[in-house]
């Protein structure tokens, strides 16, 4: 195991899409590359923060236009 | 500076899908019966989404708008369609999807397409590797980070955005997400690892432990 092949792993450790024997050897990595954990920790915190994220309100004119729309196209 | 810190093996969480209330059933059984209210309270639970799903793929307000209103119009048009074998969230995902897709194309007939080919090989390996500590994003103000998230994932190409959107956003599975647009799946793993490596880089600048005052 090599920092590149941790990267191209990236994606699938961290959705826990890996087999056990290959996500052992990318931790074993891990535990001694520290530019590695870093890459892995900060990827993982990245799509969190997404997940995680609000969407703002709709503005209350876009709203009002959806309902008035949805209304007069699905009562006619 | 850098605090190496290393998780569990089992540390990598579940993400609970944060998009489906328990009454969903409920509320998509009583629109197809032509409830409207059902249906404007399913509605009023999905537009925020729906309009930032329509917004990040288009690029544009205006056609976020457009996309918005006639996927709420198309899901309520086709509910008797819907056989309940996904969530009513995910298939109402994949019809504003669908419509985003149309209004692109149209809109940049030769400019876009989620077919074209991405650069592989060296560009992967991350250049900055720095440490963010353990809840960068309390640095900023909600709306500030919300800027910062949304210049982010809109300076990705077009192709990368959408996997992005889709999949850890919209939280669709790698499977759904190919299906949705028309990929494989591994064109999908693909495009989400290059998504997430990208947008990792563009959150580094501001989140950064140097960046605190």
């Amino acid at each position: 195991m090599n920092c590149r092949k941790i990267i191209i792993a990236l994606s699938e450790y961290l959705d826990g899409a890996l087999d056990p024997i290959l996500k052992t050897s990318i931790e074993i990595h891990l535990a001694k590359c520290e530019d590695c954990r870093l890459v892995v920790d900060t990827t993982r915190h990245t799509i969190e923060i997404y997940c995680k994220s609000t969407p703002a309100p709709l503005p209350a004119t876009t709203r009002q236009r959806l309902h008035d729309a949805l209304r007069k196209r699905l009562q006619a | 500076m850098k605090t190496p810190k290393l998780d569990p093996p089992d540390a990598v969480p579940p993400r609970p899908s944060t998009v489906v209330a328990d009454d969903e059933g409920t509320l998509v059984a009583a629109a197809k019966q032509g409830d409207m209210a059902a249906f404007e309270t399913l509605v009023g639970r999905y537009e925020r989404k729906i309009f930032r799903l329509a917004q990040n793929i288009t690029q544009s307000k205006e056609d976020a708008e457009d996309v918005m209103q006639e996927a709420f119009l198309k899901s309520f048009q086709h509910l008797a369609e819907f056989q309940g074998n996904s969530r009513f969230y995910t298939w109402l995902v994949r019809i504003a999807v669908n419509q985003a897709l149309m209004k692109l194309r149209k809109r940049r007939p030769n400019e876009f397409s989620l077919d074209q080919e991405i650069e592989t090989g060296d560009d992967l390996m991350p250049r900055e590797v720095e440490d963010w500590g353990p809840s960068p994003e309390d640095r900023y103000e909600q709306t500030e980070l919300g800027d910062i998230l949304s210049a982010a994932i809109a300076d990705l190409e077009p192709g990368f955005r959408i996997v992005f959107q889709l999949r850890d956003i919209e939280e669709l599975s790698t499977e759904e997400t190919a299906e949705a647009l028309g990929l494989s799946v591994p064109a999908v793993k693909s495009r989400l690892l290059r998504a997430r490596l990208k947008l990792r880089q563009k959150l580094n600048r501001h989140f950064r432990k140097e960046e605190v005052n």
